[in-house]
């Protein structure tokens, strides 16, 4: 498709050669963390709270169980079970079923090995810190995250943001000059997951290594210790794959080719307003 | 929706899913993957060298946060016949080798491992799976231990030779190794004693390795003989240990 602007509509720069190249190499590293870090947790698929791991008693377990009915996939959630046969804890479609927390088709490699899902979690963890603290070191230099993610006094009265919400719900997006600029809910979950879920995830991650505790020993005691960290390591990757849906859903309902050619080449359509009918 | 259309899309769903993870799958048995995937830990143990105190220590725990569900793992009860006859004797006649590159080769009974410099820690035990268990431990400290033996300058590596076939078969036998600056670790120790009580064998009778500041795979069981070498290449499946011979990383810090 061109990049030649149609009548009424101008196409503006909405997104620097280092967000860009970030946003990608993010959204690769991330994938491939989640596939790696679903595999890791399949080989011990219950979450505790503490230091150590209380084994009767998970906060959270995705387990194989036999019983009378032949073997059921179970996820338990405090004190509530519920039946997950097929999608969670004994996954896969009738027939062919494993016992795995989840299915092979969320993780790296689809068959249960630790070994290689540590090898793919690693690499890409360090990529994509790295990449983060690139993204970070320009955005606070190259003043994107002030101008463009910090919101405006004007953007955080409670009325414009209750105008927001109620837009967004209506799936009604900005045109015109407003469009040029991210909206209070935007710039919200923008600075929410890259200055804090992103971050939490690579500090409950380095919280999970014993000779990281034995360097930094009071960072373990924010998330009351190992099996603390690693809760709040699974929580953290919940939250950032619900942003990722919303996020996909949002680019879809405002325009998808234009969201994502922005994020391409940086072009970004606005429509003229006088240009309208 | 009809049942009929359903099941199509269930079919067409399932089919996707299948490709998905088959491309996934030869990715990952790509060795060249592999390899790239692997630089990663290199890095990772620069990073914790540098960032990390040489003789920090693991964190130490109050007697009250022992776990009474303390978890065992790999081999529990060892058939090798040898083994079966010295837990047979009360590990009476059991004796420690300290061999390879030492000035002075050690023979060792329990009861000698019990005069040497000694060491009780309440730890965190991580198991590479995700979970972990606080356990109280003494026992020998290895730096002490490899100084009586005196190591020969090109000493570089200690090697934990094991009673338990874990494979099964050839090959199968556990060994695990680890570097200087974690055998003088001041928390490394062989245990021969958990939780105040002589070490269970489910836990490595009669002697363990104790290396506090990595995963429990790196925490060998059932020490049969040390052996100091300045390259690992030549034993086992030369990567250091069983689970590196399987996969795993030599370098269990993270």
């Amino acid at each position: 498709m061109a990049d030649k602007p149609r009548p009424g509509r101008m196409l503006i720069r909405r997104h620097s050669l280092a967000t860009r190249t970030t946003h990608w190499i993010n959204v690769l590293a991330l994938g491939l963390l989640l596939m790696s870090g679903l595999q890791i947790f399949n080989a011990h698929p219950a979450l505790y709270w503490g230091h150590a791991s209380t084994f009767a008693d998970p906060w959270l377990s995705i387990r194989l169980y036999e019983t009378a009915d032949g073997p059921r996939g179970i996820t338990t959630l405090g004190q509530a079970r519920f039946d997950t046969t097929g999608v969670l804890g004994w996954t896969g479609v009738e027939g062919d079923r494993r016992n795995q927390a989840f299915p092979g088709w969320a993780t790296i490699p689809s068959y249960r090995d630790l070994a290689s899902g540590r090898r793919w979690h690693f690499f890409f963890a360090w990529l994509f810190a790295i990449n983060g603290l690139v993204y970070v070191a320009f955005g606070l230099l190259g003043g994107h995250i002030r101008r463009d993610l910090l919101p405006t006094r004007a953007q955080l009265s409670p009325r414009h943001v209750l105008r927001e919400i109620a837009d967004h719900a209506r799936l009604r997006f900005p045109k015109g000059e407003a469009a040029r600029t991210y909206n209070v809910l935007q710039k919200g979950s923008y600075l929410v997951v890259a200055l804090v879920l992103l971050p939490l995830m690579v500090v409950t991650g380095l919280c999970m290594s014993p000779g990281f505790n034995a360097a930094v020993p009071w960072l373990i005691d924010l998330f009351g210790g190992r099996q603390g960290a690693r809760s709040v390591h699974f929580i953290c990757a919940g939250l950032i794959v619900l942003f990722v849906v919303v996020h996909l859903a949002m680019v879809v309902a405002s325009g998808a080719w234009n969201n994502i050619r922005s994020m391409i080449t940086g072009r970004y359509a606005v429509e003229l307003p006088e240009a309208r009918p | 929706m009809s049942t009929h259309r359903r099941g199509w899309l269930k079919g067409a769903g399932a089919a996707m899913a299948g490709l998905w993870a088959s491309a996934c799958d030869r990715l990952n048995e790509n060795p060249g993957v592999t390899r790239v995937l692997e630089s990663a830990e290199g890095l990772t143990l620069r990073a914790q060298r540098l960032v990390m105190d040489r003789k920090a220590l693991a964190r130490e725990f109050a007697p009250a946060d022992i776990s009474a569900d303390f978890r065992a793992n790999g081999s529990i009860d060892p058939d090798d016949p040898e083994y079966l006859a010295q837990k047979a004797g009360g590990f009476a006649g059991y004796r420690l080798a300290v061999g390879g590159l030492v000035e002075r080769p050690l023979s060792l009974s329990l009861a000698e491992l019990r005069d040497q410099p000694a060491r009780t820690q309440i730890t965190r035990h991580d198991c590479v799976e995700g979970w972990s268990s606080i356990g109280k431990w003494t026992g020998a400290r290895l730096g002490p231990l490899l100084d009586r033996a005196g190591l020969k300058p090109n000493a570089r590596y200690v090697v934990f030779h094991c009673a338990d076939n874990l494979g099964g078969g050839p090959g199968g036998r556990y060994y695990e190794s680890i570097d200087l600056i974690d055998a003088y670790h001041p928390q490394t120790i062989l245990a021969y004693e958990m939780n105040d009580a002589p070490l269970p064998v489910r836990h490595g009778a009669p002697l363990r390795l104790r290396v506090e500041r990595q995963l429990g795979y790196k925490h060998a069981k059932y020490v049969m003989r040390i052996e100091v070498v300045e390259d690992f290449a030549h034993i086992g499946g030369g990567q250091g240990g069983f689970w590196e011979d399987r996969g795993y990383a030599w370098y269990a810090g993270i």
